[in-house]
């Protein structure tokens, strides 16, 4: 037991967290800017819009050994590019009814809306994802085994 | 594909990245990469001979293509792109890794960060790996200016720009233009008249032949991008012809109905129709269809038959303008905090805001510039000015400091002594913030010269009593409680956004920061720009501001429009979507999911108008068959991304 809670302190959950520019990568450079501190766990690919996250990317994001998969746009209703984020938030939808079909706790996907104004929000979103995936320990469903 | 030649540039910004992440490691684990040839760090790579060594290194190394970690793209891509091109290549060949924002400043673990920072900057690597040299997009410009927005802000911003030889589209939501700078009796710290320094430049906005006003009117619609906007413009029925009105009152005078007039905020009574008052740009009475007793069918009509000039026309129709415009100016103001979110002060008939007492002092207001207290219209002789009414309380109001508040109380304190010589002003403040040319020898003339009684403290309650105010509050520098028996209060309520802010800000897709203000492309170094290219910002719908801040900040904008406009051709980012036609099967997904009807198909397969993509990528990410995709930011980019994302 004591053995295991140990196992589990060290366990870094790796997110891998697509931000789209103009709103969630900009909160988190407010984050920066604030020196709000959250965990290194989630690295940031910035893409142009959350719209812009193909399905595949998250899968391969899990295959290629990711813990957890963040993607984090604009609200709904203030997409930079009038309605990317409602194309995010259907397909990203299903991208997590079909983790759980196959077997991968949705927990693991992730999606929220963080303004440019939110670099508090981004850090609770990280804090409480890295939080969330320490609980579930690591993904090896969809994690290739590659030698 | 032949092999890369990539150098890595890792800035230690002084401390700020180098005291959290190891910028050496970080060097050393890109030089480790097959595509890197060369890696270093240097301590301001932004710095004159940080640049230059950047320039240098690719011209020593023969690179490619060029990566530098440091802060945010948002600051230094365009200069490390243009250092790119300085030593012979193209803008794109350089990425930019944000280990500041996204890593030294918002971690502590040194292990960790630098770890972080290593895999930031090999999906960079592996970014640009991939990149095409693109050639920037030209694009014609409309050189025509929207102004949304006709206070101080808006009228100096038309005129400057005006005055530079742009055609300007300035649009009012509200009868007449003047804001609220022409509700005010006195400014400080000088106590010139508002009216009269404002009135002029209001004659001038009608005049100046460059300028279409437009009052009554609201945003509906932005489509386009800068240099290319069109906007469509909601233009209510007046019911009143402005060129034939004479400004008579005739009209007014049969009219039946008696409503508030908001322009003295309620402290006076208006018709129907009306004149917000006597200097009004436009010079024309208005017919406020919500409180006439009906136009369709017409139930009065008493109007209509006394105007001579014949300009009273109840068939007029509310009617959508489009306009071609190259940029935006939005400069629509603050309204003051609502009293009903003050359960401690609200709504007694004795306390006034602001900019009632604004009205009250006015010599063109409703009680011709004498201070009376609304209840019983009695010269007040205990005045009691509650300071930070909604500002600076983040546990129940706004959080910020609404800025002028400390000087406007210190005005009304000294116009209220000059009204009412042997009245007793005191003024309740938590600090006094007069930072300002003339600006703390104002109060403190208001002070000793008006003998106006400052106490240190917050009101904890008024209420009404025996026909005054009963003041609860405490001097926090003789520790001792006071209670004053006032005529009459005025709250300095705080500056918000105005009601309409929100909306206009979705309707041209800019942010909004956590107060509601609108957000400024950066804090410092690009105050008036907005996130989006070709929309700038002036006046207190950014944050709260005076009217000298305003002026110079509605100055700025129209600067930047001038320069933007100036410009024979504007450029735009060629990081467009492209089709690979091989894989295309002509399914018309990308069609429908394209937001700006970008795409459409020829001979059975999408094509792209450059000029009209934005680059979202929403095309790719809706594609079955990867047949599209956005250059620089390809599936293929972005899968090694991950994979480098991944990698440690």
């Amino acid at each position: 037991m004591h053995e295991q809670q140990q196992q589990q302190t060290q366990y870094e959950p790796k997110i891998v967290a697509f931000l789209c520019k103009w709103c969630s990568s900009a909160g988190s450079d407010l984050a920066g800017v604030s020196r709000i501190q959250y965990p290194a766990n989630a690295t940031p690919i910035t893409v142009m819009c959350s719209g812009s996250v193909s399905p595949q990317y998250i899968l391969s994001a899990f295959n290629k050994g990711a813990d957890g998969v963040l993607v984090s746009g604009c609200h709904i209703g203030d997409c930079h590019y009038m309605e990317g984020n409602y194309y995010a938030r259907r397909k990203l939808y299903m991208v997590s009814e079909l983790l759980q079909f196959i077997g991968v706790e949705p927990e693991r996907f992730r999606m929220s809306w963080v303004s440019a104004a939110e670099g508090t929000k981004y850090a609770k979103v990280v804090r409480d994802f890295v939080e969330d995936l320490r609980h579930l320990g690591p993904q090896d469903k969809l994690k290739a085994q590659r030698p | 594909m032949t092999k890369k030649r990539t150098g890595v540039f890792v800035c230690h910004c002084g401390s700020n990245i180098a005291a959290t992440v190891d910028v050496a490691a970080v060097a050393a684990a890109m030089a480790g990469e097959e595509s890197v040839v060369c890696a270093r760090d240097y301590v301001y790579m932004c710095s004159d001979p940080g640049q230059n060594s950047v320039i240098q290194a690719i011209k020593d190394n023969q690179l490619d293509s060029v990566v530098v970690s440091c802060c945010s793209p948002n600051l230094h891509e365009k200069t490390f792109r243009e250092n790119a091109k300085a030593a012979g290549l193209n803008d794109f060949t350089c990425e930019i890794a944000n280990i500041r924002e996204q890593c030294s400043w918002v971690h502590k673990d040194r292990a960790k960060a630098t770890a972080k920072a290593i895999r930031i900057s090999l999906s960079a690597v592996k970014r640009v790996s991939r990149n095409l040299a693109l050639e920037p997009i030209g694009i014609g410009v409309t050189r025509r200016v929207l102004v949304v927005g006709g206070g101080i802000a808006g009228i100096q911003a038309s005129l400057d720009l005006a005055n530079s030889g742009f055609e300007v589209v300035l649009v009012e939501k509200n009868a007449t233009i003047g804001g609220h700078m022409i509700q005010l009796s006195e400014t400080f710290p000088t106590l010139d008249c508002s009216q009269c320094i404002l009135s002029p430049k209001m004659v001038e906005i009608t005049r100046h032949p460059k300028i279409t006003l437009m009052t009554s009117s609201e945003v509906q619609e932005v489509t386009g991008y800068v240099g290319n906007f069109r906007a469509k413009i909601l233009k209510k029925a007046t019911y009143v012809d402005p060129d034939k009105c004479k400004i008579c009152d005739d009209c007014a005078k049969v009219c039946p109905v008696v409503v508030p007039n908001q322009y003295d905020l309620g402290i006076s009574a208006r018709r129907a129709i009306y004149i917000p008052f006597a200097q009004a740009i436009p010079a024309s009475y208005t017919l406020d269809e919500s409180s006439c007793l009906g136009l369709n069918p017409v139930v009065c009509g008493k109007c209509k038959d006394v105007c001579e000039a014949g300009a009273i026309d109840y068939d007029m129709q509310s009617r959508t303008v489009t306009e071609e415009i190259g940029a935006i100016v939005v400069a629509t103001g603050f309204d003051l905090y609502s009293q009903d979110h003050l359960g401690e002060y609200g709504h007694l008939e004795n306390a006034v805001d602001g900019l009632q007492f604004e009205r009250m002092c006015s010599a063109s207001g409703p009680t011709k510039g004498k201070v009376l207290r609304p209840s019983d219209h009695k010269e007040p002789k205990d005045v009691v000015f509650i300071q930070c009414v909604g500002s600076r309380d983040p546990a129940r109001h706004c959080s910020y400091c609404s800025k002028i508040c400390c000087m406007y109380t210190a005005k009304h304190a000294r116009l209220y002594k000059h009204h009412v010589p042997d009245g007793r002003a005191y003024v309740f403040y938590i600090d006094i913030r007069s930072g300002g040319k003339g600006y703390e020898e104002f109060v403190q003339r208001t002070m000793e010269d008006d003998e106006t009684l400052y106490l240190r403290g917050r009101v904890s309650k008024i209420y009404e009593d025996n026909g005054k105010i009963r003041v609860y509050g405490n001097d926090t520098l003789s520790g001792q409680n006071v209670e004053i028996e006032a005529d009459m209060v005025v709250l300095a309520l705080a500056m918000q956004p105005s009601a309409g802010t929100a909306e206009i800000a979705k309707t041209l897709k800019i942010g909004r920061d956590k107060d509601g203000f609108l957000q400024e492309a950066h804090p410092k170094l690009r105050p008036v720009e907005s996130v989006t290219a070709g929309i700038f910002l002036a006046g207190a719908a950014q944050g709260p501001k005076d009217i000298p801040e305003t002026v110079s900040q509605a100055s700025a904008a129209a600067a930047k429009v001038v320069t933007l406009l100036s410009q024979p051709r504007l450029i735009r980012s060629p990081t467009v979507a492209r089709v690979r036609s091989r894989l295309c099967t002509g399914c018309e997904m990308c069609v429908d999911a394209c937001p700006y009807d970008a795409i459409h198909l020829e001979n059975g397969k999408a094509v792209v108008n450059d000029v009209l993509c934005e680059g979202c990528g929403t095309c790719s990410a809706t594609c079955v068959r990867a047949a599209i995709e956005v250059k620089n930011a390809t599936p293929l980019q972005i899968q090694e991304m991950i994979g480098a994302v991944l990698s440690l």
